[in-house]
């Protein structure tokens, strides 16, 4: 296995956490209730924070001077390698809840499975990430099921945004020739694996949350390959703004 | 011992957040050691994206510094994973008079309010102020309060 290869996996690992959670720290002040602003908050920060971690290894393993920072800042869409889902607009706070639900059963399938890892670092990152995780999923489940299980209008929400985001599951849970490879090192998790304990876990809460799981499209996604949507070069605008602007900037 | 000098020092480094627990109440000291390159202290993060970790490995460098023991660095260690079992018994003595409840892995009934002891406490949201805390509200006083998570 080249190193290259290792530094586009682990970019995928830590792109998809640090998406996810720009997109949920954009919800800072403006959600439904205090204890929610919290939650994706919180939510917002682990996921950063395990994003930092991933980030850190990866420019180590590339070697050639690239911190976080570089990383996290002075990289163009094309060379994101997070899932499609990750960067989907935050929508209403129930698409925001189906999004964060989806993604949080796959991290933490992941997640168990890397801190299996034969790659020590991975598999360092991961047994405290899986514990976190725990919370974010118990979060988004609950929030699930009150809102599909609830009004006739939250119920008819978050319908609308499983059959909208729906579409973007298959990448996570479909193998391509680098999570191949990473599987047969024993570095990463084998997706077809995953995909069955994913689905029974999705499919439970669903079953409960009264929602019907919408039919898998098969067009395929590829933001793991860099391959993204409109969405993400927007949200990395603002994002990146700050040091692109003022390069090497401080506190 | 300059290590037992280490290890007073660092029981006045406190945590920024919640100011009544030291490092080492906290359990985030993995190790004190020393060579030819200095000492190396160990620090475990309590959650990944905790910017309290920051400050800490800050506030022990500088501590150490003061003592003028040479040549510090304060290292990270990922592996095993901190866990809140690792709160020392002072700490979580600490904790309860701060008015913040101690982890319990045990059903919520065995947690007390800390400011009127009742049991009959309510969980309002697994998140609070800070990534390690979870927020309650006491059924009997009626007064919110936060509880140290377990993890």
């Amino acid at each position: 296995m080249t190193s290259e290869a290792k530094f586009r996996y682990v970019l995928r690992l830590a792109d998809t956490s640090l998406v996810l959670g720009q997109r949920l720290g954009e919800w800072v002040g403006h959600a439904p209730a205090l204890e929610e602003d919290l939650a994706l908050a919180n939510i917002a920060l682990d996921l950063i924070g395990q994003a930092r971690l991933f980030l850190s290894y990866a420019g180590e393993i590339e070697g050639r001077g690239r911190d976080e920072d570089a990383l996290a800042y002075l990289r163009d869409a094309p060379e994101f390698c997070n899932a499609s889902l990750a960067e989907q607009p935050n929508g209403d706070f129930g698409r925001t809840i189906v999004r964060q639900f989806l993604l949080d059963a796959w991290q933490l399938e992941v997640y168990e499975a890397l801190a299996g890892s034969s790659d020590a670092r991975l598999a360092g990152i991961a047994a405290k990430a899986v514990k976190e995780t725990r919370y974010h999923v118990r979060f988004s489940a609950g929030w699930l099921v009150r809102l599909g299980d609830g009004t006739a209008e939250s119920h008819a929400r978050v319908e609308q945004a499983l059959d909208a985001l729906w579409r973007f599951t298959d990448e996570l849970l479909t193998p391509d020739a680098l999570d191949e490879e990473m599987a047969a090192a024993g570095i990463g998790p084998s997706l077809p694996a995953l995909r069955a304990r994913w689905e029974e876990r999705v499919g439970a809460v669903l079953a409960e949350a009264t929602l019907k799981q919408p039919a898998m499209s098969r067009y395929p996604w590829y933001g793991k390959r860099g391959v993204h949507t409109e969405h993400l070069g927007h949200m990395l605008a603002e994002m990146q703004h700050l040091p692109r602007t003022f390069p090497g900037v401080t506190w | 011992m300059v290590n037992e000098r280490v290890w007073r020092v660092l029981e006045s480094v406190m945590d920024p957040e919640i100011p009544v627990l030291s490092v080492l109440d906290l359990g985030v000291v993995r190790y004190v050691r020393s060579d030819e390159g200095g000492l190396r202290v160990g620090i475990t993060p309590t959650y990944s994206g905790c910017p309290a970790t920051e400050v800490i490995q800050r506030s022990i460098h500088e501590a150490l510094a003061r003592e003028e023991l040479g040549n510090v660095t304060v290292e990270t260690v990922l592996s095993p994973p901190w866990t809140s079992e690792w709160l020392t018994e002072e700490g979580r003595r600490k904790l309860e008079t701060f008015g913040i409840a101690a982890p319990t892995a045990r059903a919520a009934s065995n947690m007390a309010c800390p400011r009127c002891g009742s049991h009959e406490v309510k969980r309002l949201s697994e998140f609070g102020s800070t990534p390690c805390k979870a927020h309650y509200r006491c059924s009997d006083c009626l007064e919110p309060f936060d509880v140290f998570k377990c993890i």
